[in-house]
């Protein structure tokens, strides 16, 4: 009895270990961007040789956050890039979930045909797509503040509408879906709801954990875009924090502004993700979906 | 609150028809069983009464109006389903009113039709609580209260009570009976419990392989069986079936006998000459001590209390069950010898179907 509890300890003790170990591998980027974003150049190119470069040590300031505002409209990057992807979180989210709902829950010819073209979207690279997309987007027409224009550069909208419809999005949403009870649908139809009500205040309301991965990789992915916003906007005034970070890189390269400006565009994400984290985590457990 | 008509109703799944062609009247107010083994299209003929299947052919009236192509929302139906599919996330209070939330009615309408569900279903103190907090018979009552509120012209039930445990069934059973004396709907239940179906129903509709085998009440279900399915799906234990050779006809009897059964004859009618082969039927709780048209030895003997279960070994390799009496005191091995009145015995020609029994 005795050993058998020694032994499930050391398991444990064990696992704790492994999951401090892998969990160091993690934080320690982090760790080092945060701590060299505090230090001036010089001693941030010597710290690195030691374990220094972990430690609050030295010459301590926040002179590179305030020299990376300097240099760069870091406020409106930021503000861009939250823009942009709150937007196409928000509606990628509403329109691929109800996506995912018609292709689980009602019947309509070629279904499964278009479910399986759909996902078949998701072995098709970006980059083999991106210069015919700039070509289309250039000649679609918009309506906005100035009335009828043509092309969609250098805008907002150019951001967010070819990234609405999400191939991985709606499988998520379906494969979450097809777990559900059918039962609950057809109860909410005879109860006498319209197929958006069965949508919006059955299966919405319980579809918080896959909403919340969905929302998470969306997130992540809109917010590290780097290439499609640089090709679509020219203008400084629409370009999102990724393509910001080029204005470091320009003429001479400070590390620590560099460090600076890479800690604040981590802090939305941090945030986002420690909001949904609990709902994100029960989903992975649940389904199996590796994030 | 309406009757209902199908008439001709077939189902298709792709090439497989699962229904072929029934064709049935439910009276207002009637309580009507759908009953059969699983797989006999049941529960898919019920669903087409909702509206959750589509029909393939035939028509499918509720009251006066064709409802084919009717929306599940428009048959002025309600289903309780076996899983109670009840939404997770809301309350029972939330469930039951999801359709009167649906249909905009008045707060105030609609919390007192919630109150009066819920005071029907002796459930009041559960409205506040989401279905995990429920037990299973508590769920079903919330079910149940969903379909009360919407007033419905007809109850559809499918299976609701296979999920429960023996005692709160037996309850449940009780209770759903004397809901439908209260309300006075008409409800169709579909199980594939006989024992339900007995003792729920106004009429029992019995299925196989998509066919109706027969329509009537329990008691004539019991009595006169159509033909050998129904014969042995319904009554418990099932019954004895024995193979028997016309020995002779006359006027509304027809003399059977065989290795097992000495020459005994049946009030029957049909069109049988000597040597054909017929089934004969018996009831276990019609067979009695004391005869001595079959005589076989006792194979096992269960004790139930209020009757006794003999598994009686006859000859020709025949088994037969006999239900006699609670205090009888017979052993296992001993022989024994059973009788029957003749009018209790049902002839069945050699494709199944019940012989018409002759008025004496």
């Amino acid at each position: 009895m005795a050993l058998t509890t020694r032994r499930s300890r050391l398991s444990t003790a064990l696992r704790y270990a492994l999951l401090v170990a892998v969990a160091l591998v993690f934080v320690f980027p982090i760790v080092f961007m945060v701590m060299s974003s505090l230090k001036p150049d010089l001693q941030l190119l010597r710290d690195t040789t030691s374990f220094n470069a972990f430690l609050p040590v030295g010459d301590i300031s926040l002179d590179n956050y305030f020299a990376a505002f300097r240099r760069a409209p870091v406020a409106l990057f930021v503000f861009n890039s939250i823009l942009v992807t709150s937007i196409t979180v928000a509606v990628s989210l509403f329109l691929c979930s109800m996506a995912a709902f018609s292709f689980v829950f009602l019947n309509w010819k070629g279904r499964d045909v278009v479910l399986a073209a759909v996902i078949a979207t998701l072995i098709v690279p970006f980059e083999t797509i991106a210069i015919p997309l700039l070509l289309v987007v250039n000649n679609l027409p918009w309506i906005g503040p100035n009335g009828l224009t043509t092309g969609w550069l250098n805008t907002y909208h150019v951001q967010i509408v070819p990234w609405i419809a999400d191939a991985l999005t709606i499988f998520l949403f379906v494969q979450y879906f097809k777990d559900l009870p059918k039962d609950l649908v057809e109860a909410a139809r005879i109860d006498g709801a319209t197929w958006f009500q069965v949508y919006a205040r059955v299966i919405v309301p319980i579809s918080g954990p896959v909403i919340a991965t969905a929302a998470i990789l969306k997130f992540l992915a809109m917010y590290n875009q780097y290439l499609w916003p640089l090709m679509v906007t020219q203008s400084e005034a629409f370009r999102p924090v990724m393509v910001g970070l080029q204005y470091f890189f320009q003429l001479n390269v400070a590390w620590g502004e560099v460090m600076a400006y890479l800690s604040l565009i981590t802090l939305p994400v941090l945030v986002f993700y420690l909001a949904l984290q609990r709902a994100f985590i029960a989903s992975i457990a649940s389904t199996g979906i590796k994030g | 609150m309406a009757g209902l008509a199908l008439k001709n109703i077939h189902k298709s799944f792709g090439k497989v028809d699962v229904i072929k062609g029934v064709d049935l009247t439910v009276e207002h107010g009637e309580f009507v069983v759908f009953v059969g083994p699983s797989g006999c299209g049941k529960s898919t003929l019920l669903r087409m009464i909702a509206g959750l299947e589509d029909i393939t052919d035939g028509e499918l009236w509720i009251g006066d109006k064709l409802c084919n192509e009717v929306q599940p929302r428009d048959r002025r139906i309600a289903m309780v389903f076996q899983s109670y599919a009840l939404y997770p996330h809301m309350t029972a209070y939330e469930n039951v009113g999801f359709g009167l939330t649906l249909a905009k009615t008045p707060k105030a309408e609609r919390d007192a039709k919630i109150r009066e569900a819920a005071r029907i279903l002796q459930m009041e103190h559960l409205l506040d609580r989401k279905p995990a907090q429920l037990s299973g018979g508590q769920r079903q009552r919330v079910a149940i209260g969903r379909a009360i509120v919407r007033n419905p012209e007809v109850f559809l039930f499918d299976e609701p009570l296979s999920n429960l445990d023996a005692a709160l069934r037996m309850d449940m059973r009780m209770e759903l009976s004397k809901l439908h004396q209260d309300l006075g709907a008409t409800m169709i239940y579909v199980t594939h419990d006989q024992v339900e179906a007995m003792t729920l129903a106004d009429k029992i509709v019995v299925l196989n392989g998509g066919i109706v085998q027969q329509v009537g009440t329990p008691m004539e279900l019991y009595h006169r069986p159509a033909n050998l399915f129904v014969a042995t799906f319904i009554g418990s234990p099932k019954m004895n079936l024995i193979e028997v050779e016309v020995k002779e006809t006359a006027s509304g009897m027809i003399t059977v006998g065989s290795q097992t059964l000495d020459p005994v004859a049946i009030p029957a009618i049909g069109a049988v000459k000597p040597g054909d082969t017929l089934t004969l039927g018996l009831r276990s709780h019609h067979l009695t001590l004391g005869g001595e048209a079959l005589t076989g030895t006792v194979a096992l003997v269960e004790r139930l209390g209020n009757e006794t279960i003999v598994n009686l070994e006859v000859a020709g390799g025949n088994a037969l069950i006999a239900a006699l009496d609670g205090d009888t005191t017979i052993e296992r091995g001993s022989s024994l010898s059973l009788g029957f009145a003749p009018q209790n015995a049902i002839l069945f020609d050699a494709s199944g179907r019940a012989l018409d029994e002759a008025v004496i």
